[in-house]
Parts: structure tokens; C-alpha cells; sequence
């Protein structure tokens, strides 16, 4: 009981030094920001001085924008992840897979059962008859470009209709597979990681000669790093059994016809199948990746924004203390507390704020630059972009301003305070 | 040492500011254990690799099977100490979210191949003589709270599916603190047994010991050579080379960790830097008079590298001390995700030393300044 109370006070009191916290970063930004416009600050102090002390203002900015830097370039890394394997599939199709299978490579349904699905309730179709493609999938080692290792790389042998199905992947250059063909169209991710997968190309694997013709778009997501065939040439070239597949998936009605759909399939005793929509499903293929990335980019980002803090406090500390005279001269000649305060955090945000953009700026040529992993629940590798968005930068100054702000707070108030005739005699 | 005095009352000159340099010292160690742990487990698979091992897996995919006929082809082939023979089982145990790697063994012959992970001998004795009898790793054991005499039930979709239960006869523990203990073994005949037909006879693939490292290439070779326009074409490597090909596929990490810790070490190098710049220019009518009165160039330098070294190794003992607290959570954090975090005794003197040479780095610059300091100027000074 006592154990608790104790622990319910320190929370009670964490808690309130956070929001005190806050409201003094919050208060100092904007107090720091309206300097120039609140009493008789002296600003062209400030300027003069960042001038005369070239060096350590230098220091400062470099120290802010290169933990600008890391943390924005982590984060556009994590967020690229996301987009890509997070935002894979539309919430309009549905993947049809054997019961408890917990990825495609798992899985295995049957022609008769992929006839079955096709006369389900909810399925679209078109002139050509039911929107489904079966699917069969694959890992195949292909070199990348960059270490000319090989990389496994998921191949997908898919049916002829597929655009029709996935509606967001689109042809870019050339054209699609011809169905009986030994041809391949390659995401444009793949075929910017891996050698040989150029349009007009060539490639040997699973002991067939595969002519490129074509590239699509997939909108950054992980079709994107896929190489997609015919799927049953693919069956055969891989020695599989004919007539099995390994995942279904639909073009639904209107993606609310879901549940009609899955209610019933899973209902159909002919059929033992999980149904699941296909955004979801690679929602869940990245879990592991996904928070891999996220713990390990916190604890990155956490320890980094405490050294920033501590970096910041220390240079505006000791640009604070070295000048203990400058600022009791000005005291002397009239200047009050108050005013010696506000012109300092200004020159803290004036220095982080230079150094939050020049962070920005040098990670801004980050963006749109491809690099790929291994996820390690589908053994594929997977390509995906630093993605470095405006709200992003506008979260990496934000956070420059804040150091700012705690590093420069602090000295100051202590600057201000302290008796003029004792900083005056200080040599 | 008869100058500690005025080192430590230099030190000691401005408390605040002592703090903040030690905390960022603190604060880059930290970081630096924690990059490495990471980089360390992503590259753990070529770090364990075996020198003498090979490693055959199917050419078309690493996904597709190789027959397990093809042993005792590979067997003729001279130079070989030992053959086992692995599947991928890729099971669930109760929920997706505890994965751990099941590998069918060749129960005769893993021990002989992967000397590292020990068993105790009756433990041994126990599995052969248990179809259904299972070994885990010291870290999967413990993770799921196993004992020996445990029946653990795992899912399955391939082989026919169902839940696969086996007897929990024996753990193993890796020789040195890097091996992988989170394995789950079982027996060949009792994974054939529940194979349809169509399915049986066919490993995941082979890995194999020489006799002589030297002779790897050759042997790979050769391995290769003889399944040639077969129906199941081989790709034979060295551990290592298999390992590091797989540590590739993570992409730049290794660059990434590098980048993110070069700019870590620039900047705390900055700011270290101007903060003994700043408390050298500080006293620098005291450093005059200590001149006048008849301190050599060399002693002054000495007294500011002396105090530069010092936050340096503080700092950086302060950050590695946090570093042995705080690892353990972090493979908590990341357990089934990353092999084991380990924090290695060699990262630890690594860091220090990179506190060391940025410590002395920050420290050089003033004090060279201190030292070419000429005495008049600096006295008249005000």
C-alpha cells in the first residue's frame, strides 16, 4: 500500500514537472520568437555578437543540425518502410489462402477451390468473366547492383487479368506478359535493385529463359520489388503440382462486400480457407519488420535527442557564462532582467533554428533514395525509399527550436539573475 | 602526479558545465554500445560461420528442396568429415508472434557438424531414442519458461498440417556467447513419417565439414560439378560466404549505423571541442602568469590535454556503465526478432578508446593555442 502511494506521488510529481516542462519550451519559443517585437530587447546585441564569436556560433549550428540531421533522416527512413509494406494491396481485394496459413508461401488451394471462389457472392467481374487471379509464388536469387550478392527475390506467377485485380499497378514501359509465354514485367523498384531486370533483357532462373517486357508501378508498395510471370508456367517450371496455387485474390464488388464474401467462403463446406483483405494481409507480413524498425529507431531517437539536449545546453552554457560581464554591463547601462532574458533565448533560437535548416537541408537529397531489405517473414527482399515529407522538416526545426529553447533557458535566467556587481568584477 | 591539484581544481572550475560535457561523453558511448550490439546482431550469422563448413542449398531457390539420395553422391567426394542434413519446419507455437527457427536434423550427425551448440551426452542419448523427442536452445527455454520432460505443441499448414507435438528431451548451449541459442530441433523419421508420399525424402539443405579449410573451393566445386543438369542443380558455399550474402540482404545497414554514428562523433567532437576552447580562453591570463612564473609550453599543454582526457574517460565510463544496464533491456525488447544482443567485452574497449582520441582530439587544439600563447599579450589582456 505504501509502496504505491510512494509510486503514485513520484508519478503525480513526474507528471507535473512534463507539463511544466512543456510550458516553458512552449512559452520560451514564442517569447524567444517575439523578442524583437516585445520591449526594448537589445537584438543588434545579439547580431554583434554571433558575429564576434564566429567560431563558437559555427559549433553550435553544425552540433544542432547534424542531430537534426539523424533524427530526420530516421524517421523518413521508418516512414518510407511503412509506405511500403503497410500500404501494400487496396482495401477493395481480398486474399483467399488455406485455413491457419500465415503467409502465401504457406498456403495452397486448388483449382476446384479457386472455381469456388470465383462464383462467390461480392466478386466483381468484367467482360472476361470473374475478377480472381491464383497466384504462385516464389523466392529466386537475383545479384543486387549494389554488392552484385544475391538477393532473394519474390516472384510472383500470377494470372493474365492481374491489372484488372490490382488496379493500382500500372504498366510504365513496355507491355504486359503474354499468358503461355516465357516472359516477365518487373516492378520498378526490382528492376532498379537487381541486375539484368531491364526492359528488352534477358534472365536465366528455375531453369527457363525469361525475355523482360515490360515494368510496372506499383505505387511504392512491395509489389514494387516483385518480378510477376504466368502462373502456371510458373507451376511447371518449378516442378509444383499442377492445378494447386497458393493464394487467391479477388477484385471485390465494392470493398464492402468483404464480409458478404467472406462469410460465404468460410461457410462453404467444399472449402477450408481463411479470407483476409489484402491490405491487412501485408499489414501483418511486416509486423516483425515493422517494429523492428520502430523500437530500435526510438531508442536511436531517444538517446540522441537527450545528447542533443545536452549538447545544446552545454555550448549556449558556455557561451552564457563566458560573456558574464557583457551581460552585467548591460544590466548596468539599464537593461532589465527581463530584457537580458528574452534577448538571449532569442539568440538560442536564432542558432538552432540556422542549425535545424541546415540539418534539413543536408538530409533533403535523402529523399526518393531507394535501399532494401530482407523481411524476415517472407524471406524476400524488399526495396523501399526514404520518404522525407514537409511535416517531417517542419518536426525536425520544431525540434531544433525546442533544444534550443532548454539550452538556452537555463544559462540565460541564470545571466540574468545574478548580481551585476559580482559579475562585473569577475575577471 | 604532483600536478593532479590543479587539474582537478580546473576540473572542478565550473561544475555545471563539467556535468554537461561528462553527460554527452554519457550520452555518444551510449549510443555507440547500442549501434554496435545492433550491427553485431544483424552480422552474427558471419560472425559464428563455421571455417571449416560448408553449406549446399537448391540453385533455383533457397525455398526448393534437394533429395536426401544425393548424401551419399556427396559423400564420395573426398575431404569430408561430416554431413547433416536440414528442413526448414517453419511451425507456430500457439501464436505467430513467438517465432523462433525449427529445424528437422539428421539426428546421427548435427553434433558432429556444429561442434559449438552442446549437448549434454544423455540428454543426447535421451533424443535418439525419442521419435517425437525435441532439443531447444538455452534462450528459446528459457523465453517460453521449457523444462526437459515439456510436450510442446507446434502448428502447422505445409506437411499436412495439424499440430506437431514432441517430447522436450535435452537443451544445448553455445560454446561462445555469440552462437544462436534459440534453434528447436527434431528427428528426421519422425518429420518423414507424417509426409504424404509425394512430399518425403527431400532436405532443405546440406551442411557439411571438411577436413582441410583449405580445400573448401575445391570441394564446393566439385559438389556442384555432380549435380549438374540434374533435376535439383546445387550452389555449395563456404559458411561465411553464405552468412554474409544473407547479412547483405538487410541492405545498408551497416551503413546506416556507420553514418548515424560518424555524425554522432563529429558533433559531440564540436561541441567537446569549444567547450574546452571556451574555458582555455577563459583563464587565459591565468595560463599567462603560470607561464611567467616559469611553467614550460609543454607543461601547459599537458595540463589541458590532462583535463580534456579526464571528462573524456569519465564521461565515457559514465556512458559504457549505462550501456552494460541498459542492453539487457533492448534484447528483451527485440527477442524472436534479431538474434542475441550481446554486448561484447571488445565494444566496450572500442568505445573507450574512441573517448580517448576524442577527448584528446577536442583537447589539442586549445591546448596548442595555450601553448603558443606569448605572455606579454596575454597579460595585457584585461
Amino acid at each position: 500500500m505504501a509502496a504505491k502511494l510512494i509510486f503514485g506521488i513520484i508519478l503525480t510529481v513526474a507528471a507535473i514537472c512534463v507539463v511544466l516542462l512543456v510550458l516553458v519550451v512552449i512559452g520560451g519559443v514564442l517569447a524567444g520568437l517575439l523578442a524583437p517585437f516585445i520591449g526594448n530587447v537589445p537584438i543588434s546585441y545579439n547580431f554583434r555578437s554571433i558575429r564576434e564569436r564566429w567560431t563558437s556560433t559555427i559549433v553550435a549550428v553544425l552540433g544542432i543540425a547534424g542531430t537534426v540531421g539523424v533524427f530526420v533522416a530516421m524517421l523518413s527512413l521508418a516512414r518510407g518502410f511503412k509506405a511500403t509494406l503497410v500500404a501494400s494491396g487496396s482495401p477493395g481485394n481480398a486474399l483467399v489462402m488455406r485455413a491457419g496459413s500465415s503467409s502465401e508461401m504457406m498456403g495452397g488451394i486448388t483449382l476446384e477451390s479457386v472455381k469456388v471462389v470465383q462464383d462467390a457472392p461480392g466478386v466483381a467481374r468484367d467482360s472476361s468473366g470473374p475478377l480472381v487471379t491464383q497466384e504462385v509464388v516464389g523466392v529466386m536469387p537475383f545479384p543486387l547492383i549494389s554488392t552484385g550478392t544475391d538477393a532473394n527475390v519474390q516472384v510472383r506467377g500470377v494470372s493474365p487479368n492481374v491489372l484488372e485485380i490490382r488496379r493500382f499497378v500500372k504498366m510504365t514501359e513496355g507491355r504486359m506478359f503474354q499468358p503461355g509465354l516465357s516472359e516477365l514485367v518487373v516492378g520498378k523498384n526490382a528492376s532498379r535493385t537487381y541486375q539484368g531486370l531491364t526492359l528488352g533483357n534477358s534472365v536465366d532462373f528455375a531453369g527457363g529463359h525469361w525475355k523482360i517486357v515490360g515494368v510496372f508501378d506499383a505505387g511504392g508498395s512491395s509489389f514494387d520489388s516483385e518480378v510477376w510471370c504466368d502462373g502456371k508456367l510458373f507451376n511447371q517450371v518449378l516442378h509444383r503440382p499442377e492445378n494447386i496455387f497458393q493464394s487467391a485474390t479477388v477484385h471485390l464488388a465494392s470493398p464492402d462486400s468483404f464480409n458478404t464474401f467472406k462469410d460465404s467462403l468460410t461457410t462453404d463446406p467444399r472449402l477450408n480457407v481463411d479470407v483476409i483483405r489484402e491490405i491487412d494481409y501485408y499489414a501483418k507480413q511486416s509486423t516483425v519488420m515493422t517494429r523492428l524498425i520502430t523500437i530500435l529507431g526510438g531508442f536511436v531517437a531517444a538517446i540522441m535527442a537527450v545528447g542533443a539536449i545536452f549538447g545544446a545546453l552545454n555550448t549556449m552554457y558556455s557561451a552564457v557564462s563566458e560573456r558574464g560581464r557583457e551581460i552585467a554591463t548591460m544590466r548596468a547601462l539599464g537593461f532589465s532582467t527581463w530584457n537580458v532574458l528574452l534577448s538571449f533565448l532569442f539568440e538560442a533560437l536564432l542558432i538552432s533554428f540556422a542549425g535545424g535548416i541546415l540539418g534539413c537541408l543536408v538530409v533533403l537529397p535523402l529523399n526518393g533514395w531507394t535501399t532494401s531489405t530482407m523481411n524476415f517473414q517472407t524471406f524476400s527482399n524488399i526495396a523501399f525509399a526514404f520518404k522525407i515529407t514537409l511535416d517531417l522538416l517542419l518536426l525536425g526545426i520544431l525540434f531544433a527550436l525546442v533544444m534550443g529553447v532548454l539550452g538556452g533557458f537555463f544559462p540565460a535566467i541564470r545571466a540574468a539573475t545574478r548580481p551585476v556587481a559580482v559579475a562585473l568584477r569577475e575577471l | 602526479m604532483k600536478f593532479a591539484r590543479i587539474i582537478f581544481a580546473n576540473l572542478f572550475r565550473k561544475k555545471v558545465r563539467l556535468m554537461l560535457t561528462i553527460g554527452s561523453f554519457a550520452v555518444a558511448l551510449l549510443l555507440f554500445v547500442f549501434l554496435s550490439v545492433v550491427k553485431d546482431a544483424f552480422g552474427r550469422g558471419a560472425d559464428v560461420a563455421g571455417a571449416d563448413r560448408l553449406v549446399i542449398i537448391n540453385r533455383t531457390s533457397i525455398i526448393n528442396p534437394i533429395p536426401l539420395s544425393y548424401r551419399d553422391k556427396i559423400l564420395r567426394i573426398p575431404g569430408i568429415k561430416a554431413i547433416t542434413h536440414n528442413n526448414w519446419f517453419g511451425g507456430i507455437y500457439l501464436d505467430e508472434k513467438n517465432f523462433f527457427p525449427q529445424f528437422v536434423i539428421d539426428p546421427e550427425n548435427q553434433r558432429k557438424v556444429f561442434p559449438e551448440l552442446m549437448v549434454a551426452d544423455d540428454q543426447w542419448d535421451a533424443f535418439l531414442k525419442d521419435r517425437q523427442g525435441a532439443i531447444v536452445g538455452a534462450r528459446t527455454a528459457e523465453r517460453f519458461h521449457w523444462k526437459i520432460g515439456d510436450r510442446i505443441p507446434i502448428k502447422t499448414t505445409l506437411y499436412g498440417g495439424g499440430s506437431w507435438e514432441f517430447n522436450l528431451v535435452g537443451i544445448y548451449h553455445g560454446k561462445r556467447p555469440q552462437d544462436d541459442e534459440t534453434q528447436f530441433w527434431f528427428q528426421w523419421d519422425y518429420f518423414q513419417e507424417r509426409l504424404v508420399a509425394s512430399q518425403k525424402g527431400n532436405v532443405g539443405w546440406y551442411v557439411l565439414r571438411v577436413e582441410n579449410p583449405d580445400d573448401s573451393p575445391r570441394i564446393a566445386k566439385a559438389i556442384d560439378a555432380e549435380f549438374d543438369n540434374s533435376p535439383f542443380e546445387t550452389k555449395t558455399e563456404t559458411e561465411s560466404a553464405f552468412a554474409a550474402n544473407w547479412v547483405k540482404q538487410f541492405g545498408n545497414i551497416q551503413f546506416l549505423i556507420v553514418s548515424i554514428g560518424t555524425v554522432v562523433f563529429f558533433t559531440l567532437l564540436l561541441v567537446t571541442g569549444n567547450t574546452m576552447a571556451i574555458s582555455v580562453r577563459e583563464r587565459t591570463s591565468e595560463l599567462a602568469v603560470f607561464k611567467a612564473i616559469g611553467y614550460s609550453d609543454r607543461k601547459i599543454l599537458f595540463f589541458v590535454l590532462a583535463e580534456s582526457l579526464a571528462i573524456a574517460i569519465i564521461g565515457g565510463a559514465l556512458g559504457l556503465l549505462a550501456a552494460i544496464a541498459l542492453v539487457p533491456a533492448l534484447s528483451k525488447a527485440l527477442t524472436g526478432m534479431l538474434p542475441a544482443i550481446i554486448l561484447l567485452p571488445r565494444t566496450l574497449i572500442l568505445g573507450l578508446i574512441l573517448a580517448l582520441i576524442v577527448g584528446f582530439a577536442s583537447g589539442l587544439l586549445p591546448g596548442l593555442g595555450a601553448m603558443r600563447l606569448r605572455v606579454v599579450n596575454a597579460l595585457r589582456r584585461v
